[in-house]
């Protein structure tokens, strides 16, 4: 299927009513031309800000909060004051591994708008002097790569990127780099490694931050697509127009990916922190409702890494102060609702099965961990489970993330949330995710659990294949 | 003893020169062997090693962390199909029973005329589109039973003219025109504040 000679859009974008940022030139069915992006106000941000001081720029960014879109929601304009003044030279890594269960957003800004996500690499270069950029795109994504190159090739030729851009004294490289393979290396630091050519595992903390020590050991801003796409409607338009959308602590809108069960699965962009859950589930302008004849029984609200929400979740905002004080995160803006036919330890097997596979290793309590975690789940489906397994999958959760773990409430029991983040005995946070799921459907569908396990103790001893000998009482 | 041909040797070249140290190429030519060869042979991970001044030890124990890359014959269409959560909902497991069978082969197995790898893939960003899967990494989304029968029949048929070779990844490079090259940035080069930075010191904004 071509439209103007041109492979159709990747469907799944939405174009619902609504203020758009990243995602006014979706509709185009050249929206990754340079052509289109010229015709539609692109690289004005960058005009606009080469016409300010680098300073002035940075600036704006703090001021308008744009929140980091890759996860861990950290506002951009503050980390990048980070940066060890003086220590050069700086590098920009920008992530574009999106591989999150859930999580479909980058990679339609890579394949719709790829001159977007330029210009907010070139922004930010221009802003705090980092003088070489790499583009880390995911390594499934064929597509999308080929679109940023594409798009390179023309900004170099069009003078947008290289040296003396728009015949200024500001000159940056910006390298089109791939992963291939491995979820990990989403993670910053992974992420760091895998560019300097290693096993994508993560760097023991401290620094928290790239910005102290990144790539080959300099000082390095690590942001994630969407965050960077928003930089040039940012610098045309201002941090006060840019507030004027979503709510104070999370201004500005977000693209959300609502997949699983619904009637109309897509991605939405959506204003940040006052459009609630029960509005983008069940909204005529999103979602539409759990599928035909069925109810809402769970949903994930920030991708495979995060605990799950339930019914009574509904009407909170999409804002990560709320969500995390119920237990949770808004993580890489992915919703996977899931309904009545869901099967909750299937499911919860499913998500920690991929953290087992996706682990690096590298620490003890995640390798053994998540690998316990899912032969023990996958037992209990297979109707071989013990009695002792339920706990045992917690106190493996234990290991890997001490003391209570982020958990959404149980009202019918009168349990209290955990509020997000967990603790962590590992490197990185992959680890501590797997446990998410566990908790969560363990604390709810705990008779679930049960009734698989008794569904075993049903079956005469004899057949489940252990041999038994009648001994007499004398 | 040489692996590359002529043409993506220069690429290669071209691909290690953009990179302040050669070893970060390392992902980036081993997918260029790939592309060549449908997987990477020892002699392309002795050529790459040089290229990046390591040690073929160091190619294979790095290449070997990333799932996408095959140390042995692959079929010449690798379909990945994805279960993770959201494809699992709407049927990703029962699709991939199915393509086990019309392949006759078990996930990760190749079919006897070498045609198909099939393999599970973790989430591959499609999950509004489920169950999806990628053939050469090219997205098929909500795909049936049906859909995948016939998909194998028109790739079987020579049907399909948007399948590159096992490999392929972009197949538009970015090359950079040496005029307009900004400079590869070496972290031990001794290195002043960027000359654009000195407009910060100036008093009012500067127009560029
Ligand atoms: C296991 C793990 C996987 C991650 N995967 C991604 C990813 O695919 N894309 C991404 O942008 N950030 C990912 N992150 C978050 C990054 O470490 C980092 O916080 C982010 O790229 C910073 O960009 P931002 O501040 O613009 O959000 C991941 C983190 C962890 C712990
Ligand atoms: S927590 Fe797991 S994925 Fe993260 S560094 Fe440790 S072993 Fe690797």
């Amino acid at each position: 299927m071509a439209t103007n000679g041109y492979v159709a859009h990747a469907p799944g974008y939405v174009d619902n009513e609504g203020p758009k940022i990243v995602s006014e030139r979706f509709g185009y069915a050249d929206s990754f031309t340079l052509a289109r992006f010229e015709a539609t106000g692109g690289y004005e941000g960058l005009r606009a800000a080469l016409a300010r001081r680098p300073a002035d720029v940075h600036d704006e960014v703090r001021s308008a909060t744009v929140l980091g879109r890759g996860g861990a929601g950290f506002p951009a304009g503050v980390k990048w004051g980070f940066l060890p003044p003086g220590k050069f030279p700086y590098y920009l890594v920008v992530n574009g591994d999106e591989s999150e269960p859930g999580t479909y957003k980058d990679r339609l800004l890579m394949e719709r708008d790829p001159h977007q996500l330029i210009e907010g690499c070139l922004i930010t270069c221009y802003a705090l002097g980092l003088t070489q950029c790499f583009l880390y795109v995911r390594g499934e994504m064929a597509l999308a790569q080929e679109r940023i190159a594409t798009a390179l090739n023309e900004a170099y030729d069009a003078g947008y990127v290289g040296r003396n851009i728009l015949d200024t004294d500001f000159s940056v490289d910006i390298v089109l780099t791939w992963g291939a393979g491995a979820y990990i290396v989403g993670e910053e630091t992974a992420l760091i490694e895998s560019l300097e050519g290693n096993r994508g595992m993560p760097r023991l903390k401290p620094p928290y931050f790239p910005a102290a020590i990144g790539l080959y050991g300099q000082p390095t801003i690590v942001n994630n697509v969407e965050t960077l796409a928003n930089l040039g409607w940012l610098l045309v338009n201002g941090a006060e127009q840019y507030k004027s959308y979503g709510s104070e602590a999370s201004p500005g809108t977000r693209l959300f990916a609502v997949s699983g069960h619904v009637r109309r699965p897509g991605v939405y962009e959506v204003e940040h922190g006052v459009t609630t859950f029960r509005e983008l589930i069940y909204g005529d302008n999103f979602c539409q409702g759990i599928r035909e004849g069925h109810e809402l029984k769970m949903f994930i609200p920030g991708g495979g890494s995060a605990p799950w929400f339930f019914e009574e979740h509904l009407d909170l905002p999409l804002e990560a102060g709320p969500v995390g004080a119920a237990g949770s995160m808004l993580g890489s803006g992915a919703i996977v609702v899931m309904d009545d036919t869901t099967d909750a330890v299937k499911a919860t097997l499913r998500v920690v099965r991929f953290f087992a596979r996706e682990s690096c290793g590298k620490c003890t309590p995640c390798r053994e961990g998540t690998t316990w975690e899912e032969r023990i789940l996958q037992r209990i489906l297979d109707g071989e489970g013990r009695h002792s397994d339920i706990d045992m999958l917690l106190d493996i959760g234990d290991n890997i993330s001490p003391g209570p773990y982020p958990v959404a409430a149980n009202p019918h029991e009168g349990l209290e949330a955990v509020p997000f983040p967990p603790k962590q005995t590992t490197i990185c946070p992959l680890g501590p995710s797997s446990v998410a799921p566990i908790v969560s459907t363990i604390r709810r569908f705990r008779h679930e659990y049960e009734a698989k396990i008794t569904r075993r103790d049903s079956i005469p001893v004899r057949a489940q294949g252990v041999f038994v000998t009648e001994c007499s009482s004398d | 003893m040489s692996f590359f041909t002529s043409a993506n040797l220069d690429i290669a070249r071209e691909i290690v020169s953009r990179y302040p140290v050669p070893r970060s190429a390392l992902i980036p030519l081993l997918h260029l062997a790939q592309e060549q060869h449908g997987w990477v042979t020892d002699d392309a991970m002795r050529e790459i090693a040089d290229l990046c001044g390591i040690t073929p030890a160091e190619v294979k124990g790095t290449g070997s962390f990333y799932e996408m890359f095959k140390f042995g014959p692959v079929g010449s269409y690798l379909i990945n199909v994805c279960t993770n959560i959201s494809c699992m909902l709407l049927g990703g497991e029962e699709l991939l029973d199915h393509a086990q069978q019309r392949l006759g082969v078990k996930t990760g197995g190749t079919t006897d005329d070498g045609m198909f790898t099939l393999e599970d893939v973790e989430c591959v960003a499609a999950c509004t589109e489920a169950p999806c899967l990628q053939v050469n990494y090219r997205y098929r989304l909500r795909v049936t039973n049906n859909d995948f029968d016939e998909m194998i029949d028109d790739i079987r048929a020579g049907r399909v003219d948007d399948l590159p070779q096992h490999g392929t990844l972009a197949r538009i490079r970015q090359r950079i025109p040496t005029d307009k090259l900004a400079g590869v940035v070496h972290p031990d080069d001794a290195r002043e504040a960027p000359v654009w930075l000195a407009r910060n010191a100036a008093e009012d904004s500067v127009v560029g």
